[in-house]
């Protein structure tokens, strides 16, 4: 059974296509990498997968709901850890949970449990009494991929999920991905720059490149299809090695500012 | 129906107890947007007082007082509504945006959080103001004040909001900063009486919707309004229900 269908799925920005027709499927319980050089389409793709953007053109059902008509039921069966930290870093790493346990309409006693659960799971239970902007970046993304799993989603986004992490970070965030996917039997789509990382985790792959879908399959089927040896010589094979230039919009200048302001 | 409409009020209680808990525990804000009434309320307080007096328009503590209580107001709670601004760059508005609700309870849930913010350190103000040496004049009026105050906040923030939605980033702040909410306090009537004033001057002061807020405090406070507190009332509340809608709509149309 298909958790994710995407259907002839276009994006258009002005005259610019973001995305170009593009088709793919997730099967329940697949752990599923959606990989393409910076500016292909991914995120675009990932904003319509979760409601923050409507297609232009094209249909999508996850869970069984289309997004754009019922925002609601597709928003309660996903999950999602995005790019960018998006914690309240004023709040406690319980209030961040608990805060999104409440959005997310659980009852009281189900929140205390499941938070519980949770941050035992990603080892922050002892921390959660303390603000998130006393955590590092490695303690944030845990906390971000617990809170993602709060209201028991069938899905789970992650946005390149171990930027910028050490790689004893990664390897944890990977373990407890991996787990849970098994125990729970939970749906992980996720975007990476890392081949090796998309290598080792995913049983599918999709690439995408300028909007449009390149080669789908996995990672020892590209292998064979472009004659490699590794997903990184398939992946560079699929879309060139050509450094893409993307210019840099209101949220980039903040980023960087940011980045200035703290520490 | 019942359980539904209680969640909707869970949801809004969530987002304003988080702008309540973020505040109280900013010991540095609530400490630095105290400081400018402060200095106004001395340095203009004291400064100007014997010349008001020798116009024969009595204490001008008295007077001032109101109108720092409405600054203090109108600066926190533009602030407080343009904080979507930092909450999109810092990324928590997509983890609300993803979430199973509506924006109209985030938006209606983060305003509310963000007045009552407003209302608190209004409230500071007045505190302050009555160690500077401020009476009012009717006390048991001062309750009803306090509303006047979370109507007014509730304006500004949803004005923050509304414009807060239409900017990309920071950089636009100064300029809303000195084209808007400098105007805004300055022409109305929060420092300077209303009577009397230049022809051109009394009509935007009129436009001015802080002028109606100032004007409902010193009423109730020191029993002196220019307007009238049923004018000032009814402007205030059709004022505030606008931009609220407005607020409302230019959040529901954010793109993250």
């Amino acid at each position: 059974m298909n958790i994710i269908e995407v259907i002839d799925l276009n994006k258009k920005f002005g005259g610019f296509t973001a995305v170009d027709n593009i088709n793919f499927t997730v099967a329940k319980g697949e752990i599923f990498a959606f990989l393409g050089p910076n500016g292909a389409g991914k995120s675009t793709t990932i904003k319509m997968l979760t409601t923050l953007l409507h297609p232009t053109k094209g249909r999508i059902q996850l869970n069984g709901h289309d997004p754009v008509k019922d925002s609601s039921a597709v928003r309660k069966s996903f999950g999602i850890v995005f790019q960018d930290p998006s914690l309240d870093d004023e709040l406690t790493a319980y209030e961040n949970m608990d805060f999104h346990g409440v959005l997310y309409g659980m009852p009281v006693q189900l929140r205390r449990e499941r938070i519980e659960q949770l941050l035992k799971f990603v080892e922050l239970w002892d921390r959660r009494n303390n603000l998130v902007k006393e955590f590092s970046g490695g303690m944030k993304r845990r906390l971000e991929v617990a809170r993602g799993l709060m209201h028991h989603p069938k899905i789970l986004f992650l946005d390149e999920p171990t930027l910028g992490l050490d790689p004893q970070t990664r390897n944890h965030i990977w373990t407890y991905l991996k787990n849970l996917n098994q125990q729970e039997n939970i749906t992980v789509f996720f975007t990476t720059h890392y081949m090796a990382e998309a290598e080792q985790i995913a049983q599918r792959i999709a690439v995408i490149d300028h909007g449009k879908i390149v080669a789908t399959g996995t990672t020892a089927e590209l292998q064979q299809r472009t004659g490699t040896r590794s997903l990184e010589e398939a992946f560079l094979k699929l879309t060139g090695d050509t450094i893409r230039e993307e210019s840099s919009t209101p949220m980039d200048r903040m980023r960087m500012g940011r980045r200035m302001w703290r520490r | 129906m019942a359980a539904l409409n209680f969640w909707l009020m869970k949801i809004i209680y969530i987002l304003w107890l988080r702008q309540v808990k973020r505040f109280l525990r900013s010991k540095s804000r609530i400490v630095g947007a105290l400081g400018q009434p402060l200095l106004f309320l001395l340095a203009f307080g004291y400064g100007f007082g014997p010349i008001f007096q020798r116009a024969g328009q009595g204490n001008y503590l008295e007077f001032l007082a109101p109108g720092i209580i409405a600054m203090t107001i109108i600066f926190t709670s533009i602030f407080n509504g343009m904080e979507v601004i930092w909450d999109r760059q810092f990324g928590f508005l997509k983890e609300t945006l993803v979430a199973p609700v509506s924006r109209f309870q985030i938006m209606f849930g983060r305003t509310l959080g963000g007045a009552t913010v407003a209302t608190l350190q209004g409230i500071i103000v007045l505190a302050i103001s009555l160690i500077a040496g401020f009476r009012p004049v009717n006390w048991w009026m001062v309750p009803w004040s306090v509303v006047i105050m979370l109507v007014i906040a509730l304006l500004f923030t949803a004005l923050g909001t509304a414009l807060a939605s239409q900017l990309a980033d920071m950089q636009g702040f100064q300029l809303i900063t000195n084209f808007l909410v400098m105007p805004l306090f300055f022409l109305s009537g929060a420092m300077f009486p209303i009577e009397g004033l230049p022809k051109a001057l009394a009509t935007i002061v009129k436009f001015d919707p802080l002028s109606y807020g100032v004007d409902a405090l010193r009423g109730m406070l020191i029993n002196v309004t220019h307007f009238g507190l049923h004018v000032d009332a009814i402007v205030l509340v059709v004022i505030t229900i606008a931009f609220l809608a407005i607020g409302s709509y230019s959040f529901s149309k954010i793109q993250v």
